[in-house]
């Protein structure tokens, strides 16, 4: 209808190719998540600190990470340190930059789930003898991260489809630098992109799926 | 000993410790009791560091408990302190609730300190209850999960606020029960109570508190029987 034949066995092909590329966008947003739920945690404790300096540095970080595109995060984690002498690789970057948005996003959403923990419950584990960061590491936290787990899924998810942003950084390994790639050797471009968005559809269900399954397994209570 | 010497505490332009000299020796029981806003529970949380106060001064067995230099983590494990809110560990088995600060705060090893939980739970009765999650227990049950949770800890001293005032009245008595039998072991107690049959029959001594004065202090026989201060006659009257 178009004057476009599509031809699905030639994007097939290149089946095996596109999901080594998954993979690699699977494991930066495993190491981004990882990686930004840890810097989340150390944003909500400085914010929690008292420390007029720690607090403004979680609130700089969790401001730009929230209110600036995620692309200009990627390209400052890459270009704009480039300016600094210091050269990155596509990869590094693209972790650098989706690990900061994560941590900032999290960061927020740690803090709404605070909001829910009624401040009695760092009272008990002070008055127990705990110290500060004992009664939140024990206590507070493990109620923080339950609540917060569904907010830490779409992180997950959104993790997964900004690694696409990479391909703007020179990154060639990922599911969508890959299809990039392909594109341009064999111009099936409707059916290796159609391709990819089924892919990275399939990986998005995977973890939302995977993670009602943990949370029946971990929240008992 | 816990002496408590002319202290003030304001919450803003609230005053609600109006210079209060108290002193309880090791084995006492003493309860206080008084209307809402009388400064009774603010006391308790004060004795533990948990408020600062404005002035005065609070000695635990001799040690200062407001001065800087002291470690107020490791004076409050010897203070024991339940709320009327239970503040049960929801992520937490009544076993784990029980072995948390042993284990962090104290560094026992997991066998320690399940050993020392197992007792304190059978001591208030919870021994059928060790891997079930205190969102499946009763108000009741919970607090006595929080009684045995401080006394892993074995504090020197319970400091009891209102610990029954959150619960369905089916269930006060097991409390109390868990309470009486503490004072009867020698444990050294404050109870903030509006629980007046309970005062009279464990106190050694009972406080009435009255907008942030210490209006009367009594063995409980005297307090009850011959109130002195017109405060505490309609205190009294009222709550019969």
């Amino acid at each position: 209808m178009f004057g476009y034949t599509f031809q699905w066995k030639q994007a097939l092909a290149r089946l095996p190719q596109m999901l080594d590329g998954a993979l690699v966008t699977l494991q930066i947003a495993l190491l981004s998540m990882a990686l930004g739920i840890l810097l989340a945690i150390l944003l909500t404790v400085f914010r929690r600190s008292g420390s007029r300096i720690l607090n403004a540095i979680a609130t700089a970080w969790v401001e730009i990470a929230r209110n600036t595109p995620a692309l200009f995060q990627i390209y400052m984690a890459h270009f704009g340190v480039a300016s600094f002498g210091i050269h990155l690789s596509p990869f590094t970057s693209l972790l650098i930059g989706i690990t900061f948005n994560n941590a900032g996003y999290l960061a927020e959403n740690f803090r709404g789930a605070l909001k829910a923990i009624p401040d009695t419950q760092a009272r008990a584990g002070r008055s127990l003898g705990m110290t500060p960061l004992q009664s939140f590491r024990y206590v507070v936290m493990p109620q923080m991260l339950r609540i917060a787990f569904l907010p830490m899924t779409n992180q997950m998810v959104w993790a997964i489809l900004m690694t696409s942003l990479g391909v703007t950084v020179g990154m060639n390994t990922d599911l969508y630098g890959v299809t990039q790639d392909l594109n341009a050797l064999t111009f099936r471009t409707f059916e290796l992109f159609a391709l990819a968005a089924v892919i990275f559809y399939l990986m998005t269900k995977t973890v939302q799926f995977g993670a009602r399954l943990i949370a029946a397994r971990m929240f008992r209570y | 000993m816990i002496e408590i010497q002319d202290v003030r505490k304001s919450f803003g332009a609230l005053e609600v410790l109006k210079g209060i000299d108290l002193t309880v020796a090791k084995g006492e029981v003493l309860t206080v009791i008084g209307g809402s806003g009388s400064g009774k529970s603010t006391l308790l949380t004060c004795i533990n560091g948990l408020e600062p106060i404005d002035s005065g001064r609070i000695l635990v067995d001799g040690t200062e408990v407001h001065a800087k230099s002291t470690d107020l983590n490791k004076l409050r494990r010897k203070i024991g302190i339940v709320f009327q809110q239970f503040n049960a560990f929801p992520h937490l088995t009544v076993l784990e609730n029980v072995t948390l600060a042993p284990r962090k705060v104290l560094g026992m090893s997991r066998a320690d300190a399940e050993a020392v939980a197992v007792r304190q739970l059978q001591h208030v009765g919870l021994s059928d209850k060790l891997g079930v999650y205190p969102g499946r227990m009763s108000g009741g049950q919970q607090q006595r999960m929080a009684i045995a949770r401080a006394l892993a800890m074995q504090p020197g001293y319970m400091l009891f606020d209102e610990v029954t005032s959150a619960l369905d009245p089916m269930l006060v008595g097991e409390v109390l029960d868990t309470l009486r039998m503490l004072a009867s072991e020698g444990m050294t107690m404050i109870c903030v109570t509006h629980e007046m049959k309970f005062a009279r029959e464990v106190s050694d001594r009972v406080a009435f508190f009255h907008q942030g004065v210490m209006a009367e202090i009594a063995p409980p026989a005297q307090l009850f029987d011959a109130p002195q201060t017109p405060e505490l006659q309609r205190f009294l009257a009222a709550t019969a």
